[in-house]
């Protein structure tokens, strides 16, 4: 059995605790929005945040986070209006919006630590985070406005 | 386009007693936005107000809504007046259920913005009058007084938010791999490394042995020439998608290849290239090219190649069906619901009427979701173990089973005369065919293949021919956004560059020069075949207009200052091309650092007829800059022994945000009179070529073969 505390709730998995994170958060516990884009740590759909920190959930195991803080997109704001959600929509950021999810949860990873980050430290921190739709010019603009109000 | 348009307000609008407008997108939301600019366009001609307005999604049932395929950039270009005519027909029946109900002549009702007004200060809401005015008769065309330009509230500004952003953005979007069934099970598939290969044996012991792995089951083998249908394998089924895959690891399989196992990517690129210097098959013969290269003073030739591309959308492909007495339910990221529907169908042996097809959002498409293979395999296990089905692709089975871009070798010859002018073009073009993936491989192209930026070259030149050549295929091909456009675009785009260089002349001169007076393209003159494609439209109201050409070129080349001054390993590329019926240029600002190609800024001219949402428009453009830059820079799939090499993203890599290029959008503005024509492929071709132009005027080196690489 594994504990983790998921969106701030407690949670207890029964599964192999060698699973990735990604599956149980998907498949166990029925959180659609975190993505599963490469299963490899190299694309950035899965991400969510462990202890607060940007984290790609394929990459961590059950017993990784036994005891620790799992937040997904789901528990980010509790009416989905978090500084970086409401600038994604003021800037119509998405195409077909897949990897978004995971976009938002490492920006608000950054401006978490760095509130105003440089335009290079964005480009740095969201490039583990792929978007094949090419959204990456609003998704940039959308973190400094979040970040900066412009 | 099968199963055509239908203008039926009632199949597509309903109102309820609360107002609020009810509209169906009956074509598939992949990030082009048509599940928002269809619906903006019917809701503007009704005078709904897009606030009180609800979309939902409508199944694989071309019958009844029309055609669904969503590809080919047709959601716009086909669908702008059917939505004004559904939108209008229904202001034109409230304004009648009005008028009956207050005793006055329609012609004295307005609606506006929701609101329904007599002329004695009557007034009603829409949900006031729904009963009663979705029971009028349908106006006919004519009856209907559209809205003029000028009235448009929402069409034209690109001012409404995409339709699905707010559950995009907090995780409630409904993606292939989101929905789920009680007592659901989960399938990854073992397919044979080469296309058309089969598991002579195989040992299921060790993967049964895992917890949450439930059974095996063997899926029919398929091949090339089978349309959509799956490659089959040995599936996997779980209880969770981690037991899955970790149980199709364990299994051992013994494979045979297969007439296709010796297909390797360099030799057959020597092959398409020894092919493209011989003489092919016309598929445009204008003047005597064989004359002019006879007398020219000069012969310029240049051999360019791409290497197959896989699409990898950021979803890989997923889908589930249940199975059951009654029949078959899907719910699959699918560009093509009602041909997933049939050809499923077909698969199971049922009758269509027991198929339906729930579509959901697509987490990216670029043509391979347009082929359900992945649904018929999980309809497939459904039936096999009697419960729901979900079918997960890994990113490796993507990377490695898709339906390929092709691969070609493109040769251009010209005949120069002796003041330099380009007196004759030949053009050989040799790539195995989407054909082949429909019927027995001949190794022939389709003319809609040549259509796409071969033979609808529109310089002016006086000789011209273009040719085809022969080339088998040895894995599944099919289309990736632009499809032909693609290699064609990367050779003529860079061949005017190198014919510049080679001249003495600027990229922008030698474009013009080529391009040549405003002019449409007369077809006989041209010696077009009597197919020539064009799109599927008519060249009468869809012809090759060079002056649109030359336009967005130079407003590219204005946007991004080209022939100024610029540092030391940096340079400008430009390239245009007309695709889908719809004109694109790009200027590229290449700049090299620490050795890596990086391409910082980008303008992109689109002159895609009447604008109807410059605001997707314009993501659209900024979209096609990247996936073009990785085109060019990224893109390769190879085949050593005739399965694919590259397996994730480590190897098949993407531009990423610290590489994209930040891109001005220039929309070419025309009236509502000049038909909408394609937004969603069109801005891919003719980056890579800006790209490789805009490196030879940073390093003075040409490169020839897509993809280029990173580095320099």
């Amino acid at each position: 059995m594994t504990k983790i505390m998921l969106n701030g709730s407690e949670t207890e998995f029964s599964e192999d605790p060698a699973m990735p994170l990604l599956w149980a958060i998907r498949d166990i516990a029925g959180l659609p929005g975190t993505k599963y884009g490469c299963g490899a740590g190299l694309c950035g759909a899965c991400t969510v945040h462990v202890d607060g920190m940007a984290q790609k959930s394929c990459q961590l195991t059950l017993s990784d986070v036994e005891g620790r803080e799992v937040t997904t997109i789901e528990g980010l704001d509790p009416d989905g209006n978090h500084a970086l959600q409401i600038a994604w929509r003021d800037l119509n950021v998405p195409q077909c919006g897949f990897c978004q999810t995971g976009q938002i949860m490492q920006a608000a990873s950054l401006l978490s630590e760095n509130p105003k980050p440089t335009d290079e430290e964005i480009l740095t921190s969201m490039s583990g985070n792929v978007c094949r739709c090419g959204c990456y010019q609003r998704i940039v603009d959308a973190v400094r406005l979040a970040s900066t109000g412009s | 386009m099968a199963n055509g348009i239908v203008e039926d307000p009632l199949i597509f609008v309903s109102i309820d007693a609360d107002g609020i407008v009810t509209l169906v997108a009956h074509r598939s939301e992949m990030g082009t936005g048509s599940r928002t600019s269809i619906p903006m366009v019917m809701a503007d001609e009704m005078e709904a107000d897009w606030s009180r307005v609800k979309i939902v999604q409508a199944p694989g049932d071309e019958p009844k809504y029309g055609n669904q395929d969503t590809d080919g950039s047709r959601s716009m270009r086909h669908h702008i007046q059917m939505a004004r005519k559904i939108g209008g027909s229904v202001r034109t029946m409230l304004a009648r259920a009005a008028a009956q109900e207050w005793g006055v002549e329609p012609d004295q009702v307005t609606v506006e913005m929701h609101e329904v007004k007599g002329p004695g200060g009557q007034t009603a809401g829409f949900g006031d009058l729904a009963e009663a005015a979705m029971s009028q008769p349908v106006p006919p065309h004519e009856e209907i007084a559209y809205k003029t330009e000028d009235q448009f509230r929402y069409i034209g500004k690109g001012e409404v938010q995409i339709t699905d952003l707010h559950d995009i953005t907090t995780g409630k979007a409904t993606y292939g791999a989101d929905v789920t069934l009680d007592g659901m099970k989960f399938a990854v598939i073992a397919r044979s490394p080469v296309v058309g290969g089969k598991a002579i044996s195989f040992d299921a012991t060790e993967a049964l042995n895992i917890p949450g792995v439930e059974s095996v089951q063997e899926l029919p083998y398929g091949g090339l020439g089978q349309k959509f249908a799956p490659l089959g394998g040995i599936a996997v089924i779980a209880t969770n998608t981690f037991a899955a895959i970790k149980g199709r690891d364990a299994l051992e399989i013994e494979w045979e290849s297969g007439e296709h196992g010796s297909y390797n990517s360099d030799s057959y690129m020597q092959e398409l290239i020894a092919t493209s210097e011989k003489p092919g098959t016309s598929a445009r013969t204008q003047g005597d090219v064989d004359g002019a290269l006879a007398s020219a003073d000069k012969v310029f030739a240049r051999t360019y190649t791409q290497a197959h591309m896989a699409h990898i959308p950021m979803e890989p492909p997923a889908a589930l069906a249940n199975y059951t007495d009654e029949g078959l339910e899907i719910w699959a990221p699918v560009q093509s619901p009602y041909t997933t529907r049939t050809d499923t169908a077909k698969a199971l042996g049922l009758d269509p009427e027991k198929v339906r097809v729930n579509v959901t959002l697509l987490g990216g498409g670029f043509g391979r979701k347009s082929k359900a293979d992945f649904v018929t395999e999980a309809a497939l296990l459904s039936k096999a173990v009697g419960a729901p089905v979900r079918v997960q692709w890994t990113r490796e089975d993507d990377v490695q089973h898709s339906f390929y871009h092709t691969t070609s070798a493109e040769r251009i010859e010209v005949a120069l005369d002796a003041d330099n002018k380009v007196t004759g073009w030949l053009h050989r073009s040799v790539a195995p065919s989407i054909l082949s993936t429909f019927a027995p491989d001949e190794g022939n192209v389709l003319p809609l293949e040549q259509g796409m930026g071969l033979n609808d070259l529109p310089f002016d030149i006086a000789n011209i021919r273009c040719e085809s050549g022969k080339a088998l295929a040895h894995t599944r091909i099919g289309w990736f956004r632009a499809v032909s456009n693609i290699p064609h675009a990367w050779a003529i785009g860079s061949f005017v560059g190198e014919l510049a260089a080679e001249l003495g002349k600027n990229q922008r001169e030698m474009w013009l020069e080529l391009i040549g007076e405003p002019r449409q393209l007369d077809p006989a003159a041209a010696g077009l075949p009597d197919n020539f494609w064009n799109y599927g439209e008519p060249m009468t109201e869809f012809p090759i207009e060079t002056g649109r050409l030359a336009k967005v070129l130079n407003v590219a080349a204005d946007g991004i200052g080209y022939g100024k001054e610029l540092p030391e390993g940096e340079g400008i590329g430009l390239a245009v091309h007309r695709s889908f019926v719809s004109y694109v240029a790009a200027a590229a600002r290449v700049k090299i650092v620490d050795g890596r190609i990086t391409v910082p800024e980008m303008h992109m001219a689109i002159d895609c007829g009447f604008c109807a949402n410059p605001e997707r428009v314009e993501s659209q453009m900024q979209g096609a800059a990247v996936m073009g830059m990785t085109v060019a820079l990224h893109s390769g799939i190879t085949y050593r022994d005739g399965a694919v090499v590259e397996s994730n993203f480590y190897d098949y890599d993407v531009v990423r945000s610290d590489n994209y290029p930040s891109v001005t959008t220039h929309i070419m503005p025309h009236p509502f009179s000049v038909h909408a024509t394609g937004v969603g492929e069109p801005g891919v071709p003719p980056v890579p070529p800006a790209v490789a132009n805009a490196l030879f005027e940073a390093t003075g080196e040409r490169k020839r073969d897509l993809p280029i690489g990173t580095t320099v």
